[in-house]
């Protein structure tokens, strides 16, 4: 498939389509059952998502990046991946992240201002969250690259968005991926804004997944609004990454509902039109659309699972919540393995200060 | 026993270790068939190969960037950037993730690696090759910043900086590197992190540098003894975390210090170690802390270079000042 949706004759891979009408030929081998749950999946994300940005309007969690629109790229490719591969997110992945093991808990613990919520249980192989846009590609294509030496038959997934593959480190991680045929997959989720700035002032390139061919390997585009279409690609890149054919990039054409986080005004850069056109594209109504059709769907089923969904949104805000502030200690115990005299000091000192104000 | 220089002693280092714990692999550019533009690496792709000796693309941030993946996943890398002048880009990677990962994880995920360059004035280099900027590496958190100043020191401290389990950046006085050659023990022995040396005893007054200014010092040191000035040289070694303790002994002992680095004056190294001075030992002090720097400005191309780096004259003229006050 990869090699057949050439990014530069302008093609796309899209399966299910808006109607929820599915190319039989092209679906991926995913039984019912499993469709069924990914749905439900994607609607616990969304509401999760949803969650999280009311828990910030009320004042009990912090500045946050929401991924509404983007539940079937997110979803769909992790649902692709082994126990034991590595995902890097950025910092609208929450689907990604939840789909790879991380509890729903330890999510809000970390955007509720607490760097415990980054320590990820032992057998979850998700790096923690990277800020700094584009820059963390490089450490996918590093444990990729170990893990190839190691003959580990993994495969690495970067996650970031059409704003970073203007950065230099993108560039950087797809040359060095493509020198030492890394096993990574370069996964963009292209939701059209870089915060207010638009693809198109990104890249005068005509996609994205065409930036691969450059570094001597393959890139394909999908609609990012397709569960099956992001599941295949990613399944696909998968098996060429783990079978020692090297990395590849994919392009999730998709896009953000929401703000770029919670800090920013979308009226400020784009128009109710625009969003009126992707609605009718969301991800969740065009999988409902084909259960609908395949008579595994109903109002009940559908009801029955956003009230799960919301019972287990509820107990994990309310675990998050009751997670013991961390101790002021904890500021200077992980700058090294072994605390430094220096900051030895510095801790002495603070803490010297918090007991005589009685803290 | 054999004789080496620096150059050979690092090397002799790196080949040991790597015969030691088959996770250690060097990369960079032109460290394996080269051997790096200094023979640092010399010899290392023929006898450990081309996966441990790695020729990477020329880009400096994916180059560390790509070793903290490495690191992480079970590998000991040490990344050789070409020239402390090219580090600038891969200071993103640095900042921004080698030294945090440890506490954005709550020490779930680490990365122990070292980053290699030379640096430092003194060999007659075009632009962007004779930079000192250890200042604003010890101004991050959470990385370790080890410079030695001899072959003996370097083999021992690049050992500890493999051994280390968390991030040193390894910078190497390349004035230095072919300049003196002393015995360097074959086999293993380390030097340690985060300890200074005291490389001359003295009581009148304490000198403090670090990499190739330490031989300066002991020349100025040598010569003004004839003036009847017992001057007392620590050579860091370490210039983060700072080695408080010999530097405040040293200083309650004198009451009198001069600091001496090759690179800017302003935010430079110097600043902090009088500050820690003025916190620790200030009733010991007989005179203020003086520096002997370069100047606030690029370094010069090599026609002016001499007049720009410290030197046992201008070293001399600190130490007069401080004796006199």
């Amino acid at each position: 498939m990869i090699e057949k949706y050439d990014p530069l004759k302008g093609k796309m891979l899209r399966i299910l389509g808006p109607d929820g009408r599915c190319d039989e030929k092209l679906k991926p081998d995913l039984a019912d059952d499993a469709v069924q749950t990914l749905y439900q999946q994607m609607v616990l994300i969304r509401h999760a998502d949803q969650r999280a940005l009311s828990l910030q309007r009320q004042g009990r969690l912090g500045t946050y990046a929401p991924c509404q629109g983007q539940e079937a790229a997110q979803v769909g490719s992790a649902y692709a991946l082994g126990q034991n591969d590595w995902v890097f997110p950025s910092f609208r992945e929450m689907g990604v992240c939840y789909m790879k093991g991380v509890p729903l808990r330890d999510i809000y613990v970390y955007w509720m201002g607490d760097e415990r919520g980054q320590r990820v249980p032992e057998d979850v192989h998700v790096f923690p969250i990277s800020i700094p846009v584009g820059s963390h590609p490089l450490h996918a294509v590093g444990v990729a690259w170990a893990a190839k030496l190691q003959g580990d038959k993994i495969c690495t997934v970067a996650y970031f968005g059409d704003g970073g593959t203007s950065e230099g480190d993108f560039h950087e991680a797809m040359n060095f991926a493509g020198v030492f045929q890394t096993p990574t997959i370069f996964f963009c989720q292209n939701n059209q804004y870089a915060i207010s700035v638009p693809r198109k002032i990104q890249t005068a390139a005509k996609t994205l997944a065409q930036k691969a061919i450059a570094y001597g390997f393959g890139g394909i585009q999908v609609d990012g609004n397709d569960l099956f279409a992001v599941y295949a690609a990613t399944a696909e890149a998968r098996e060429k990454a783990i079978s020692g054919e090297g990395p590849t990039l994919i392009e999730a054409v998709t896009y953000r509902f929401g703000p770029h986080t919670t800090a920013d005004d979308p009226t400020k850069y784009r128009n109710d039109e625009e969003l009126e056109e992707w609605k009718p594209l969301d991800p969740l109504l065009r999988l409902q659309k084909y259960l609908q059709g395949k008579k595994l769907w109903s109002e009940e089923w559908e009801a029955q699972i956003k009230e799960e969904a919301e019972k287990s949104i509820d107990q994990a805000v309310q675990e998050a919540e009751s997670v013991s502030a961390p101790k002021p200690e904890e500021i200077f115990q992980y700058a090294f393995a072994e605390m430094t005299p220096n900051l030895k000091e510095q801790m002495d000192d603070f803490l010297a200060f918090l007991q005589e104000k009685g803290d | 026993m054999a004789k080496r220089n620096m150059v050979e002693a690092i090397n002799r280092g790196l080949m040991e270790e790597m015969e030691r714990d088959s996770s250690v692999m060097v990369l960079g550019e032109d460290v394996g068939k080269e051997g790096g533009v200094f023979r640092v690496t010399d010899g290392l792709q023929s006898k450990f190969g081309v996966e441990r000796a790695v020729d990477t693309p020329l880009a400096e941030s994916g180059i560390v960037g790509v070793a903290l993946g490495l690191a992480v996943k079970g590998f000991k890398p040490v990344a050789e950037l070409q020239f402390m002048g090219f580090l600038p880009p891969a200071l993103d990677q640095i900042i921004s993730h080698i030294s945090r990962m440890r506490n954005r994880s709550r020490g779930r995920y680490t990365c122990p690696m070292v980053v290699r360059m030379p640096y430092g004035g003194g060999i007659h280099a075009p632009e962007h090759h004779s930079e000192s900027i250890e200042a604003m590496l010890a101004h991050i958190p959470g990385i370790k910043v080890v410079i030695p100043s001899t072959p003996h020191d370097a083999k021992g401290l690049i050992v500890s900086a493999i051994r280390d389990p968390d991030p040193v950046l390894f910078l190497e006085p390349k004035r230095v590197y072919r300049a003196i050659k002393e015995e360097v023990p074959d086999g293993e022995y380390t030097v340690p992190i985060g300890e200074a040396k005291v490389v001359r005893e003295g009581d009148g007054v304490t000198v403090i540098c670090w990499g190739a200014m330490v031989r300066e010092a002991l020349h100025a040191a040598e010569a003004i003894q004839e003036e009847g000035v017992n001057a007392e040289v620590i050579d860091l070694r370490t210039v983060s975390p700072l080695d408080d303790e010999t530097i405040v002994t040293s200083v309650k002992k004198t009451g009198r210090a001069v600091i001496v680095h090759e690179a800017v004056r302003t935010c430079g190294l110097g600043a902090e170690i009088i500050a820690r001075i003025n916190e620790k030992a200030l009733l010991s002090l007989e005179a203020p802390v003086e520096r002997v720097t370069g100047f606030d400005t690029v370094f010069p191309l090599y026609k002016l270079e001499h007049y720009y780096l410290p030197s046992p004259e201008t070293i001399m003229r600190r130490i007069k000042k401080v004796m006199a006050f």
